[in-house]
């Protein structure tokens, strides 16, 4: 029988990931998560596993660098400002090849900024965050079922890559309540992880670390780490399109400002204007192939952001100049409006005077 | 008796601990570190707790502890070895975790996670080896170092009116009710060396009974960024650091003594 409950972003992605055997949940207050790390502090204990509000964001990282160090599942929330102060847990976690799961439900920026939606930290999210050179495969919700279904889905990649998995949400898909089919098959026991620290019992003792001090040893382990990036880049590209075939306008947008779009692609299409969308699912690996070839068939392409236009330079990236790449967003925890984007759309299908005139 | 069977009954006066590498260490000439690892090695062989011991190293000069200890050991970032310990304890409460910091690492970049890791009592050993100076980095002032010391950071001697003096970590873990044992021994000759062990011994037996966080603060010397020769780092240890942080234990069962 499937489970259906009502359920706020953030509780879905809590009880997600006690449905994926999450089996430590360190977090530090901050809002629009709050909801998560209460979830988390009701219902972690109750199951016997760790919860623990820790002392600050960094803490929370390097709890979970423990817990996963001793090869149990882990994981961490914070709002982007906590999301900053966690970065140089994310590089140890990259570099030292463990997986664990952080989540960042984005609010406005920079600094303290506030607390409403936004998606202002998606550079923050792709490009590394930390220091050094890494990846982490980024999931972007845009529902609450979604919040649930892609939290056990990114404990299952970062056990299958070793390796940290962001998801990547807003303040306003992490508050607001939607219908929720919990997941009820089982989940698959995570590999064996032979490398955890548990004790040298019948083996000989081990460490993990990232610091590589002798000539060409790091050299060889970013070869390996940047080997591995590219396969989950090459595997694990997730997105979704709709009314894609005939467009003559590609909207490419994630999370919240999806659903705008996707607003705005309906009252486009009931005004006879050939819209579709591709919605990236994995921010990093980007659609970035499948982009390029909707893109080749389209007068134009529109990027819908929460941000000045972060997101729109992989999208600029993917089309290399054979399309123009418009861009509409709101910042600050703004949310664009479908009117705003549906107006966009039409001035960008607008046939131009050039054409009018012989 | 004959003469084979005396061999093979010989009695080994010393040897050294199974728990200790054979890897060189890196360690300067009259450091504390090398001393302080091989009396943390002794005593998991004494308590034979080699095969479930997960320890956690710093960074700072003994980041490199994972080659010289032989147990289980994850490295941390600067200042976080409290926290990676509690998330592993808290997964592995069966296993004996400790973790191995300087007072860069667990005083000034670390006091945070230190300070909570000893109110929620986790029961993990903090083994805090203090020389009153950053050596990995090259000599840097410690929130340990001592009024009037010279460092590269305060060429002119620290001055506690805009450094601040001293900061004294077991007074300060010593107010907090959860710990259960606090001590602070001094690497000054071999009595001081033999009160390490026993204060290792004693942290180690509470953990492995359950009973709590346990700290041991061992000052130590490093006669290259105490800027003296290694007899010398001996007797700042003994004369100037003991003076600033007295040598004894601050709680034992849990109550202050």
């Amino acid at each position: 029988m499937v489970e259906r409950t009502l359920m706020t972003g953030n509780d879905a992605i809590g009880e997600g990931a006690i449905r994926a055997g999450c089996d430590a949940y360190y977090g530090y207050p901050i809002t629009p998560q709050n909801e998560l790390t209460a979830y988390m502090a009701t219902h972690m204990p109750r199951l016997n596993r760790v919860f623990i509000q820790a002392e600050s964001e960094i803490a929370a990282i390097n709890m979970v660098f423990g817990s996963v160090v001793a090869g149990k599942r882990a994981m961490t929330s914070s709002s982007s400002p906590g999301i900053s102060l966690k970065q140089e847990g994310i590089s140890n976690l990259a570099a030292a090849e463990l997986p664990a799961v952080i989540v960042n439900v984005m609010r406005g920026g920079p600094g303290i900024g506030n607390i409403a939606p936004s998606q202002g930290d998606y550079f923050q999210a792709v490009k590394g965050g930390g220091h050094g050179d890494y990846r982490l495969p980024v999931l972007a919700p845009s529902s609450v079922q979604e919040s649930h279904d892609l939290t056990i889905e990114a404990f299952a990649l970062a056990d299958r890559y070793r390796t940290p998995v962001m998801i990547l949400t807003d303040g306003r898909i992490g508050q607001m309540m939607e219908p929720l089919r919990l997941h009820s098959r089982p989940i698959p026991p995570p590999p064996p992880k032979p490398w955890a620290l548990t004790g040298a019992k019948g083996r000989k003792s081990i460490f993990i670390r990232s610091l590589m001090l002798n000539d060409g040893d790091l050299e060889k382990h970013n070869i390996h780490l940047q080997a591995k990036f590219k396969k989950i880049a090459a595997a694990e590209v997730r997105f979704q399109e709709t009314a894609i075939e005939d467009c003559d306008l590609l909207l490419v947008a994630y999370g919240t400002s999806a659903r705008v779009a996707k607003s705005a692609l309906e009252e486009a299409r009931r005004n006879g204007l050939r819209v579709g969308l591709l919605r990236p699912i994995t921010l990093w690996p980007f659609p970035s192939q499948r982009i390029a070839m909707r893109s080749s068939r389209c007068r134009a392409v529109l990027c819908v952001e929460m941000s000045a236009g972060q997101m729109v330079d992989d999208v600029r990236l993917a089309v290399n100049g054979r399309t123009p790449v418009l861009f509409e967003g709101r910042m600050g925890g703004a949310v664009p409006e479908a009117r705003d984007v549906f107006r966009a759309i039409q001035k960008a299908l607008a046939p131009s005077r050039k054409k009018r005139t012989p | 008796m004959s003469e084979s069977s005396e061999s093979s009954n010989r009695k080994w006066l010393y040897r050294k601990p199974r728990a200790l590498s054979d890897t060189p260490m890196h360690y300067c000439p009259g450091c504390g570190h090398a001393i302080v690892h091989k009396l943390l090695a002794e005593v998991i062989d004494q308590l034979d707790i080699q095969e479930e011991t997960v320890g956690v190293a710093p960074v700072g000069c003994a980041v490199l502890a994972y080659f010289y200890i032989r147990c289980d050991i994850s490295e941390a970032a600067h200042g976080r070895a409290g926290a990676v310990a509690t998330g592993i304890k808290r997964v592995l409460p069966g296993r004996i975790v400790f973790a191995y910091q300087g007072d860069g690492d667990l005083a000034a970049i670390g006091m945070g996670e230190t300070i909570h890791a000893a109110n929620r009592g986790e029961n993990i050993t903090v083994i805090f080896v203090n020389n009153a100076v950053y050596g990995m980095t090259g000599g840097q002032m410690a929130p340990t170092t001592l009024s009037g010391q010279k460092t590269v950071t305060c060429p002119q001697g620290r001055d506690p009116e805009t450094m601040g003096p001293p900061i004294r970590m077991c007074e300060l873990i010593n107010t907090l009710d959860r710990p259960y044992y606090i001590a602070r021994v001094a690497l000054d000759g071999p009595a001081g060396v033999r009160r390490a062990r026993k204060a290792l011994t004693t942290a180690f037996k509470a953990q492995i009974e359950g009973r709590g966080y346990s700290f041991v603060e061992i000052l130590s010397p490093c006669p290259i960024y105490q800027r003296c020769k290694p007899v010398e780092a001996l007797k700042f240890v003994r004369e100037r650091m003991a003076a600033e942080f007295p040598v004894r234990v601050f709680r034992a069962d849990g109550k202050s003594t």
